[in-house]
């Protein structure tokens, strides 16, 4: 089995590792970064529990090796709280919304409102929008309504 | 016992009621939860399955020397390998049930006959997943395959093949429900409609798959299993039985808990096979199952055909129901007759049905075992009584509300005592509901009056909208018990541990809340340890609809129990009579003195013992209580639901654009958490009418094994879920509560049905089958539009 020497950024720490080819990214930061907060689900690419962002982007890491992400930025949940430890507005909505249950789905759900909010840039979105945003992300517990409803909140807040 | 506690309820802190923000949530979102595949153990080894290739053959030859050889592999063993550490050829899981034929428990590993895809020969352990997926790949195994039982109504044909060849035929329990003057019934009927339906097989489908890592300390002879399992207690209880070890022996603790929706309840054979071969080579073995796993090898359920006809008097009255049931059982036996026992019985519903008769046949077949899915069979008995009920009221020209409020029990009704007996031997009897309400609630929350307003604007814009009425009822809360214990520290935190699980229902916060608002603290000073086999002598866990019931009233009873102490306590310590104090705010205070009090922290270690030292008053030592509640009979919530559907008659698209539910679950802890178990349960239920189907072809194999195949609902197909509550308490336990985790699944098939057969009214449909994809709506269509074209 080839090796790779890699260098990735992960939420903003330089890591400098050999991999194995068949490594995908989702193992890389589990097993090797001990970094557990990003789940796997389906390892297909459709569940979306995986999410994490690469150079800004969400990206399933299932369906990416780790060899790829070598001088790449990847973000992912552990990084997503202030330095204070607070959540950050997303998360705080989450948990006033009832967006989450079980909280397997939810670190990638997380994942994704991030990218949306950052790509908003303070315009506002409706319902419709936030749904079609959401809808790589499957979730069995919650029927989706209080993640729908805790995006809504932290996206057209004022200064979102 | 229910009114002293009713009693205690005066003294409560308002916390019951209110939707308090869950304690679980804040470690949630920040990655930091705990999962089984997050535990990582010094030394742990990795295992993968080798899983049949066909549903149903004899092993001709299963030659693991090449995998064995391979560098990386702790081992590979075959169930001849692993009899030697076992107590039974087959696991011991028979649940008791009166109609079974004959047991069949399945096998931990196949010994010689394989009899569904997926099920597991052999078990490969290595140092990585990866190195023992590898292994699986070089066994050599050859199988003489035999003709597959693919189907309920054909495994029970005269010439079917058998799915077993251990058993003598396939029709493994044959059961009934039978009361009342059926015969008299249909002899006076004014009407009747007959009618077949067919219910396909559906998933779990928790994003977190099953799994488990177990470990063996060759020092103090003690097995630690890691799992996700629904119900720890029974976990161990079998791996005591089959490991011919002792209780002491054995603990099962789960950690955070991704979804478990049913499957997770039923003990697979993994759960027996990876903690052998941990004892074996001493080391912690971790599975985690993948996702293609998951689809072959995890309990399913839904597969039905119900062969059903309705007498009705001339105003639309029931008068008797009769029919066959013909239920997929799966291969084997874990789980008694309890889900065609449910759908069966649910049929009833909220109605009065004078006469019923129906044989209920469980067919072996070469599919994973059938187990409960949230709703557990209900689904299925109400999409019949409710589809019977639509189609009379279409033959009599009334409305669709009209002919169910001739039916419904009236609230002078109850409790209303069905002639249907339950497991237990009881009459299944109805606790208390007003179900007419209920519907007019969810009518007048639907503007069901205004709805040809909203058709004629749809039908203007080219689409055609159709609205959808169902009742429901489902029996909660199902005993024998279930434990809680409570105990306050010095520290003043308050720690409670339960048999109760959690698998995202918020049990924790659940638990706590009560014991809150008993002890005036902060729910956040209440640390719960659910489903720990070291926590909690005995247990049951999750399933039926049940913690709330059963945990939620074993806490409520514990912490009262101390809170009685805790002022027993005070009175010494403050030299007070007790009828002088009160507990507020976690504090025991003497009425009106201001400054004289004792916090629950001082009473906690006043009572905790000094070495040599009485406690004060020979009271009992620790600020700490436990209590097994006890319940046998169900608390039956109920509800309605009405939606709105969107067809699209050229393609078949079904799109839901409202959905109401209005909702009845007694005593309502915390509103928050119950509208989201309603939402969730709902979107399960959208996902088996519109979406899943777990398809095979008819030699047994699965076609549908990704989620590119298997559609569960995403957030863009999920309507919007109104739901509204009513609150009639269960006079059957101290809180008045019902349970609600699986009532939002029951009646959405029946409602989401009556509204896609509205949208197309002019067509006449009857949607027999489900799930309604857009091909099977689109063949309905074409079909009955050329049956119009006929002159």
């Amino acid at each position: 089995m080839s090796a790779h020497d890699i260098c990735v950024s992960v939420n903003g720490v330089a890591h400098k590792r050999a991999v194995e080819s068949r490594t995908t990214l989702a193992d890389f930061l589990r097993h090797d970064l001990e970094l557990t907060g990003t789940h796997i689900g389906c390892e297909h690419g459709v569940c979306g529990a995986c999410t994490v962002l690469v150079d800004g982007l969400s990206s399933r890491s299932c369906l990416m090796l780790a060899a790829q992400a070598d001088g790449r930025a990847v973000e992912t949940i552990e990084g997503t709280a202030g330095n204070d430890g607070d959540l950050n507005a997303i998360q705080r909505a989450m948990i006033e919304h009832h967006g989450v249950q079980c909280g397997f789905c939810t670190p990638g759900v997380v994942m994704t409102l991030i990218e949306l909010r950052r790509n908003l840039n303070g315009r506002p979105i409706g319902e419709d929008e936030v749904r079609r945003a959401l809808s790589g992300n499957l979730c069995r517990c919650t029927g989706y309504q209080g993640m729908v409803d805790a995006a809504l909140a932290v996206l057209n807040a004022a200064g979102a | 016992m229910i009114s002293k506690l009713a009693d205690a309820r005066k003294g409560a802190h308002g916390l019951i009621g209110k939707s308090l923000r869950r304690l679980e949530d804040a470690r949630l979102l920040r990655g930091a939860g705990k999962f089984v595949d997050d535990i990582h153990l010094p030394g742990m080894l990795h295992a993968a399955f080798l899983r049949s290739p066909v549903a149903h053959g004899l092993i001709h030859k299963l030659d693991l020397a090449e995998a064995r050889a391979l560098p990386g592999i702790a081992g590979v063993y075959s169930w001849a390998d692993l009899r030697p550490r076992w107590q039974h050829d087959r696991m011991p899981l028979a649940l008791h049930a009166s109609g079974i034929k004959f047991d069949v428990d399945p096998f931990c590993l196949v010994k010689d006959e394989v009899c569904y895809v997926g099920e597991c020969i052999a078990i490969v352990v290595a140092d990585s997943r990866a190195i023992a997926e590898d292994a699986v790949a070089l066994i050599d195994l050859v199988i003489d395959p035999l003709p597959a039982v693919t189907d309920p109504c054909d495994g029970l044909m005269p010439d079917a093949p058998r799915a077993r060849l251990d058993t003598p035929d396939n029709l493994v329990a044959l059961t009934r429900i039978k009361y009342g003057d059926i015969d008299g019934g249909f002899s006076r009927a004014a009407h009747v409609v007959k009618e077949r339906y067919r219910l396909s097989k559906g998933g779990p489908h928790s994003i977190e798959t099953r799994g488990l890592v177990a470990r063996y300390d060759a020092r103090d002879e003690t097995l630690t299993v890691h799992s996700n399992t629904q119900m720890p207690h029974r976990a161990k209880q079998v791996l005591v039985a089959a490991l011919g070890l002792g209780e002491h022996q054995v603990v099962v603790v789960n950690p955070d808990v991704g979804g478990g929706f049913g499957p997770k309840a039923l003990f697979h054979p993994e759960e027996l096979s990876v903690p052998t071969v941990a004892m074996l080579l001493g080391k912690p073995v971790k599975w985690i199952e993948d996702r293609y796993e998951s689809f072959v090898s995890s309990a399913q359920e839904r597969v039905q055909d119900w062969d059903m006809e309705g007498a009705f008097d001339a105003n639309g009255r029931l008068l008797a129901i009769r029919g066959k049931l013909s239920h997929d059982h799966g291969s084997s036996t874990p789980y008694g007759i309890a889900l065609p026992y449910n759908a069966s019985s649910n049929l009833v519903g909220p109605y009065v049905l004078p006469a019923f008769h129906i044989e209920i046949a469980l067919c072996l077949t070469n599919m994973v075992p059938a187990t409960s899915t949230r709703g557990a069979g209900r689904p299925q008995g109400t999409f019949v009584m409710e589809r019977l009920l639509d189609r009379m009221a279409k033959k009599l020209g009334i409305a669709r509300e009209e002919i169910r409020s001739r039916n419904l029990i009236k609230p002078g009704q109850m409790p209303y005592s069905t002639p249907v007996v339950m497991r237990d031997g009881s009459h299944m009897t109805y606790d208390s509901g007003d179900y007419p309400e209920c519907q007019k609630r969810a009518l007048e929350a639907a503007d069901w009056a205004g709805f040809a307003t909203r058709r004629e604007a749809a039908r203007k814009n080219g689409k055609l909208l159709g609205i959808g009425l169902a009742n429901y009822v489902e029996g909660t809360g199902r005993g024998p018990f279930e434990s809680a214990s409570i105990r306050v520290g010095a520290s003043g935190k308050i720690m409670i541990a339960s048999g109760a699980t959690s698998q995202g229902q918020g049990t924790k916060t659940m638990l706590a809340q009560i014991a809150a608002d008993v002890l005036g603290v902060a729910p956040a000073d209440v640390h719960v340890v659910p489903g720990d086999t070291r926590a909690t002598p005995m247990g049951l866990g999750a399933y039926a609809s049940r913690q709330t019931v059963t945990a939620g009233n074993a806490i409520f009873a514990a912490a009262n129990e101390v809170r009685e102490k805790a002022i027993k306590t005070a009175a010494v310590m403050l030299e007070a009579a007790a009828h002088d104090l009160e507990l507020k705010d976690g504090v025991v205070r003497v009425k009106g003195v201001p400054g004289h009090r004792k916090t629950l922290a001082e009473i906690a270690h006043a009572i905790s013992g000094v070495p040599g030292f009485a406690l004060p008053g020979d009271i009992a030592p620790g600020l700490a209580s436990h209590v097994d509640f006890q319940i046998n009979a169900l608390a039956f919530c109920n509800g309605a639901h009405v939606c709105e559907a969107q067809v699209d008659p050229g393609t078949g698209h079904v799109k839901l654009t409202r959905y109401i539910v209005v909702h009845d679950c007694g005593t309502i802890i915390n509103p928050m958490m119950v509208d989201g178990q309603v939402l969730g349960a709902v979107a399960h239920g959208i996902g088996a009418t519109l979406f899943e189907w777990m398809r095979f072809d008819e030699t047994g194999q699965p076609q549908t094994v990704t989620y590119a195949d298997y559609l569960l609902p995403t957030a863009e197909v999920m309507p919007r879920v109104e739901i509204h509550h009513m609150e009639s308490p269960s006079p059957l336990n101290p809180l008045g509560v019902k349970g609600a985790a699986e009532s939002g699944t029951i009646a959405a098939p029946a409602v989401i049905i009556s509204a896609v057969e509205d949208a197309l009214r002019h067509l006449d449909l009857h949607i027999r089958d489900l799930p309604l994809t857009p091909p099977r709506l689109l063949a309905l269509i074409k079909r009955a539009q050329k049956a119009g074209e006929r002159p």
